[in-house]
């Protein structure tokens, strides 16, 4: 299965469109999305309704990838999980967000290995195609680095 | 410890409430009170103390007026020696009022922000007592500081 999510605030039709045809392509009939405050009816994609974080954690989890904006909630919920995931930043010329902090988390992201990312429909395929069969070189531990968890230790009790 | 030390840690929705939780061990045992504004997200932290406030953004002057309320109202229940954000808008408002209130605030600036501290980021500047950035690459001497990142 295949967990496609836009995040917890906005709508992202075009991210959603993109992988509709991806998946209707590619016949794949297990592709669910949470597709936010949307009209958008998706051909082949399954749409969720809006689940609290535990239910869409456990959702999460029993997907083999995740196709997500470039939100930080979304990457990490995806790598806590050791989740493939592969990532469309929104981008403010379309209206998508207010600013294009998506586009700079995603390129450093990838750079680090942690998440592939698409900006066009044809790479989406191809990222999805590199990433099938493929689990996160990466996992990340359960809480922030020791250094930032002593540094903000240090200055709560000091 | 003699006193608990009363830590309000605050954050909007999505990104930067995971973020908030990953930091949380280094406040463990003390007395800890969340801030965030949707009552969904009490269910990752059971049992612990969450207020809900409504969120704003910059754009929304009444939104802002009205959130800046509710967190001096959580300010005034809560009397927290600490306040810890990670943004945005509610965080903003909580380091400021807290400040004022004479809380130590710290502001750790979203992770999603690679290029430049975030708007909130910059504006909470002088408010913020620990001024973090998880990029080594946006630390500077003035600040922010980096101590490292949420992974």
């Amino acid at each position: 299965m295949i967990f496609v999510t836009v995040g917890a605030q906005m709508s992202f039709d075009r991210m959603i469109e993109w992988v509709d045809e991806w998946a209707m392509s590619e016949n794949r009939n297990d592709v669910v999305a949470q597709i936010g405050p949307s009209d958008f009816e998706p051909r082949t994609l399954k749409v969720l309704p809006f689940m609290a974080p535990p239910e869409y954690r456990e959702r999460m989890a029993s997907a083999d990838a995740i196709i997500a904006h470039a939100g930080m909630g979304s990457i990490l919920n995806a790598l806590e999980l050791a989740k493939p995931i592969v990532v469309i930043p929104r981008l403010s010329r379309l209206g998508e967000t207010r600013n294009d902090h998506q586009v700079g988390t995603a390129k450093r992201l990838s750079e680090e290995g942690l998440v592939l990312t698409a900006n066009t429909p044809g790479r989406l395929a191809e990222q999805m195609r590199a990433l099938t069969g493929r689990s996160l070189l990466q996992p990340i531990g359960a809480h922030a680095q020791d250094s930032l968890l002593t540094r903000l230790r240090d200055f709560a009790e000091s | 410890m003699d006193t608990p030390i009363r830590i309000m840690a605050v954050a909007s929705g999505g990104g930067h409430w995971v973020q908030l939780q990953r930091v949380m061990p280094a406040f463990e045992g003390h007395d800890v009170t969340f801030v965030t504004i949707n009552p969904t997200y009490k269910a990752d932290v059971p049992g612990e103390r969450v207020l809900i406030v409504r969120d704003s953004t910059r754009w929304n002057k009444l939104g802002l007026i009205i959130l800046g309320f509710q967190i001096l109202l959580s300010l005034i229940r809560i009397r927290p020696h600490i306040v810890v954000s990670t943004g945005a808008a509610p965080g903003f408002m909580a380091i400021v009022l807290g400040r004022l209130l004479g809380a130590k605030t710290v502001w750790l600036d979203s992770i999603a922000n690679v290029e430049e501290v975030s708007m909130s980021g910059r504006m909470v500047r002088r408010w913020a007592v620990l001024w973090l950035t998880q990029w080594p690459h946006l630390a500077t001497d003035d600040g922010p500081k980096y101590a490292g990142r949420v992974f």
